[in-house]
């Protein structure tokens, strides 16, 4: 389980994260749902250890998060955080260094199906071929937890299709997966659990297939009740 | 496929796969995905997959062997029940938008006559 308990994080200036609780169960992938610049991206730094809370924990499995896990913990960052000489085969290595827990075999089988070959150049890939390859070495790990930062941004609806694929093979009964992105109708089959963040603010956690069954309501419905307070039902 | 986001999903894969043993495209008796693979096929989330093969085995539609997967019931007559009640949901949907447009059913019935005969 992934706890986080009155998480704060503020920069000067700005509090990006203002105590921010909730808890997090495996078998489940999350939707992480915002706009622009109201917390997304900061919480999941904190979750995988990249910056301290100013106050509060996050605990994984009862631990506060610390070096060892980090191992437990696969985060794909929006930002590009390869080198430009490198190929897809060298991004496969750089990631072996880095993390004990990397599967070679898993990373070749999840490029090959997405026509990347070894020898293509990082700086020569189209956008949706880097959000592909970004997708495949963080899913190449044998984490228990997965943070997928915007990984539909600026793909097209293939690419897409692709990183949909490797979502749902890797989830299972004891992981947790959670993906952030603005393209929330792109999110409402594969997702089970929302979480919306207004202003830095945790603004309710959902079950997806309890809205539809129970409200006859999408995620895309109760995201602009969330974030607009308007109703944009039907014409009546 | 195409989602109406607003209804459950596994309602919909449910009725996809329900389309495809009646119209045989699934044959009677065969080995259905198991659920991960589901989940892939229909892009849906693994839960959901698991719950539609719980509400197919709940309705006798299909079957688990254990170690083996799931299989479709060899039950033909649950086949037939199936196709009378899908039947019957798509006229009940029917009656209710004619209703809502002010046509009688016999006013419906001679133009079905009407576009059967031009067809």
């Amino acid at each position: 389980m992934l706890e986080s308990i009155d998480v704060t994080k503020k920069f000067v200036g700005k509090t990006a994260v203002d105590s921010l609780s909730m808890q997090l169960e495996p078998g489940h992938i999350y939707a992480l749902l915002g706009p622009n610049g109201s917390g997304k991206t900061t919480w999941m730094k904190m979750v995988a250890g990249l910056i301290k809370p100013t106050s509060g924990v996050i605990k994984y499995n009862g631990e506060p998060i610390n070096i060892s896990t980090r191992n437990e913990i696969a985060y794909m960052s929006t930002e590009p955080f390869f080198y430009d000489w490198m190929t897809v085969a060298d991004v496969g290595k750089y990631y072996q260094d880095f993390f004990k827990d990397f599967s070679m075999d898993k990373y070749k089988m999840l490029v090959t199906n997405m026509e990347l070959t070894d020898k293509l150049k990082v700086k020569s890939l189209s956008s949706g071929m880097m959000a592909k390859l970004k997708v495949a070495v963080t899913m190449a790990r044998d984490a228990q937890v997965y943070m997928l930062d915007e990984p539909l941004n600026g793909i097209d609806l293939l690419a897409r299709d692709s990183v949909m694929r490797m979502i749902l093979t890797t989830a299972g009964d004891n992981k947790i997966l959670i993906v952030s992105s603005h393209l929330v109708e792109e999110l409402e089959s594969v997702v089970d659990k929302a979480i919306f963040i207004k202003n830095s603010v945790f603004a309710g956690m959902y079950d997806v297939e309890e809205l539809r069954t129970k409200e006859n309501c999408s995620l895309a419905d109760k995201y602009r009740q969330v974030f607009s307070n308007v109703e944009m039902g039907g014409m009546e | 496929m195409q989602y109406d986001s607003k209804l459950p999903i596994y309602i919909q894969v449910i009725n996809s796969i329900k389309m495809d043993i009646i119209s045989g495209r699934i044959k009677c008796g065969q080995k259905l995905p198991s659920s991960r693979e589901l989940a892939v096929k229909y892009t849906i989330n693994p839960n959901t997959a698991a719950r539609v093969y719980q509400e197919l085995e709940r309705e006798s539609i299909c079957f688990t062997k254990r170690g083996m997967g799931t299989f479709v019931t060899e039950d033909e007559g649950v086949i037939r029940d199936i196709r009378k009640q899908m039947a019957d949901e798509a006229i009940v949907e029917f009656l209710k938008t004619i209703k809502e447009l002010g046509i009688t059913v016999e006013e419906a019935i001679s133009l079905i006559k009407q576009r059967e005969d031009n067809e």
